[in-house]
Order: structure tokens, then sequence, then C-alpha cells
């Protein structure tokens, strides 16, 4: 495999919401708007990125019995580094999300790309991969954020462009539900159509 | 009353899974037969009120006395994961027949985000130990009730004729959606 097939997996063919279906908390939770989306799957990246190069450079020495703790402290580490760095400088952002970051360390992603590549490819691939899962995360949070808030507050990264009150259920927690399945329907569809 | 508001909020109004969206991976993954949604409930009431009270001892006794409040996430998921070990360990010596009915899915708890969830929330909201062990206990009903309605649902989906295109994990999110409009009508239920 190349590694621009590596790096671009992550946006449909194994996109991690719409194909893999992990990391369905933050994904249903944060998603209110674009912005929000976005600034949880920049964030998620980051771990990923930093746990993949990491776990890639120590798989050597850690035991193979106790490898799923010493992961998820890595991970740990990381995910306390965004949290404190996004509360010094992007507060309201931090408040938005807020207890998802902390959770973003039992986010199934980090984890299965730690078990499943990190652990058995070398450093440079798995920072690769890294990137391009956390941007394919970034890209799906987005997408289902920006539909709903064009849904449900007719503004898109907070400008508003439709008149009036929008459909307010998006918004609310069963838009969630509804938007993300009516998006991995499609994205469904648009897979299979392309194979 | 103060306890009631607690219970009915986090059962009903505030529901962790439907409202809060904590611990959606095992609602939709173990969610397909209502027999494995009732043992995952199980296991999740019993690790939930346990690592609630153990967390909470540990940072108001050591994580704020020694000023590491930084170290929460670290701490927390490591003393899940253990306690998660533990129990297993335990009930397979003193109880094998609850450990038959719960074995295979605590495993799977400590990567659900609701009980690192539950935990993080009873220090944000200030609680003490005996409000925390209620919050905990009823966001774990919370929890147990979701996905046992949701199972029931799906078992009967599997026998309707579903378009070709929303088979699988398009209906079965449908379906959260309407069952998350369904506990929206007890919104008015607490202030």
């Amino acid at each position: 495999m190349t590694q621009w097939k590596n790096f671009t997996k992550g946006f449909l063919r194994e996109n991690p919401v719409f194909i893999l279906l992990l990391g369905m908390c933050p994904t249903l939770g944060v998603t209110t708007s674009a912005i929000n989306g976005l600034g949880m799957g920049l964030a998620t990246t980051f771990v990923l990125v930093m746990a993949n190069l990491v776990i890639s450079l120590v798989k050597d020495i850690i035991p193979n019995k106790v490898r799923i703790p010493c992961f998820i402290v890595i991970i740990a580490a990381f995910v306390t580094i965004v949290d404190l760095v996004m509360a010094a400088y992007f507060q309201a952002l931090h408040e938005q999300l807020g207890i998802f970051i902390p959770l973003i360390v039992v986010n199934c992603i980090v984890l299965a790309r730690a078990e499943a590549f990190a652990s058995k490819n070398t450093v440079l691939t798995s920072i690769i991969d890294g990137v391009g899962m956390g941007l394919g995360f970034s890209f799906a949070l987005t997408i289902l954020g920006g539909l709903r808030e064009i849904l449900g507050s007719g503004a898109i990264f907070g400008h508003k462009f439709i008149a009036g009150d929008g459909i307010l259920i998006f918004v609310l927690a069963p838009g969630a539900f509804i938007a993300l399945a009516y998006l991995i329907a499609i994205v469904n569809k648009i897979n299979k159509s392309s194979i | 009353m103060e306890y009631f508001t607690i219970v009915t909020s986090a059962i009903f109004v505030n529901n962790i899974v439907l409202a809060q969206f904590l611990g959606i991976c095992p609602f939709l993954g173990v969610s397909s037969k209502v027999e494995t949604a009732i043992g995952m409930s199980a296991a999740v009431v019993f690790v939930m009120t346990l690592a609630t009270i153990v967390t909470y001892l540990i940072q108001n006794y050591i994580l704020i006395p020694l000023n590491i409040g930084f170290m929460q996430t670290v701490t927390y998921i490591l003393v899940i994961a253990s306690l998660v070990q533990m129990v297993e360990i335990i009930l397979k010596k003193v109880s094998p027949a609850l450990y038959q009915a719960l074995g295979v899915f605590l495993p799977l708890i400590t990567t659900n985000c609701a009980i690192l969830g539950v935990a993080i929330l009873v220090i944000q909201k200030n609680f003490n130990l005996l409000q925390s062990v209620v919050f905990a206990v009823a966001n774990a009903v919370g929890f147990a009730l979701a996905l046992i309605i949701f199972s029931g649902i799906r078992e009967h989906l599997d026998l309707v004729d579903v378009p070709e295109g929303m088979k699988g994990v398009p209906v079965a999110l449908l379906t959260a959606g309407l069952l998350s409009l369904a506990f929206m009508g007890f919104a008015g239920l607490v202030k």
C-alpha cells in the first residue's frame, strides 16, 4: 500500500465515523455546529497522531501482555495536554466541548488505531495513518455539524444565511441520531457505486 | 426531595445515552438482543457505582490535597481499568454464576465512556459522596432503561422490511433518534 493510499483511506473508504462506526459519542455529542465538530476533530487528530507516533516508537519495549494499559496511559497523557492547552487558549470552544475533551481518552478510534496499526507499523507510516484517520474524523464531524447547523439554525460556521429559526430539533439530541443515520446511508451508497 | 430530583433528572430528563451521548458504543454494539442488553446493563450498574465511589475518594483525598488535579484523566482511566480487572477476578472466584452472566461484558466496560463520563461529571457538579452514589446509580439505571428499550425495538426491526440503503446501522440510528425524541417529552419534569 502506498503512503498516499494510506493517507486517503480515512476520508471515505475507511472513514472512522461513517464506515468503522468508531468514536460515536463525541460524533453525536458535540456536532451541534460545524465549528464544534471541527474543533473536536482537530483535538482528536492531535491525540491520534501523537499517540501513534509514541506507540510506534516504544512498541518493541512494551511487553505484549500489558500493552493495552500502556497504550491507555500514553493516550491519556496527550489528552491531558490537549485539555490544558485548549482551556488556556480556546476557552469558549473548550467550554462548548466540555466533558468530551477528557473523554477523547476512551474514544475507540484512538485505541483502535494504536492497537491495530501503530503497534505493527513503522513510525512514518503510523504518523501518516494518524493524520489521515484524524482528518477523516474531523471531516465527518464537520459535515455532520454543518448539516445540523444549516438545518437547525440556518447558519454555517456561525454565519446566518437563512432568515428565521430553522428546524430546532436538529440542534437538539434527536437530530444528531437522525442526521447521522441519513449521512451513513448516503456514504454507503457512494461507496457502493464507486467499487 | 433533592435526591428525587437527581434521580428523575438522570434517568429521564438528561438520560445519559439519549440526551448526553455517553456510552453510545455499547448502546449500538450490544443492543441486537434483549438478553445481552440486560447482561450489559447489570454490568454497567455494578461498575459505574463502584468506579464513581473510588474515583470520588481519590479526587478528594489524593488529587486535591496533593494539588495535582491535572492528573485527573490519567488517574481515572487507570483506576477504572484496574477496577474492572479486579471485579472480573473477584467475581470469577466468589460468584461463578454471576461471572458467567456478566463476564463477557466486563472487558468492554473499560472503554465505555459513560463510566469515565459520570466519574468526571460528579466532580464537575460538586456533589458530596452520597449524592455522587445516587447520581451514579440513577445514570446506570438510565443507561439500562435506554439500552433495554432499544434492544427490544431492534429485535422487532429484524422482521420489518427496511429499504435497501437504510438496512443495518442507519435504521438503528433513526430508531435511536425517535427514542431520544420520546425521552424529550420528559423535559418539563425537572427544572
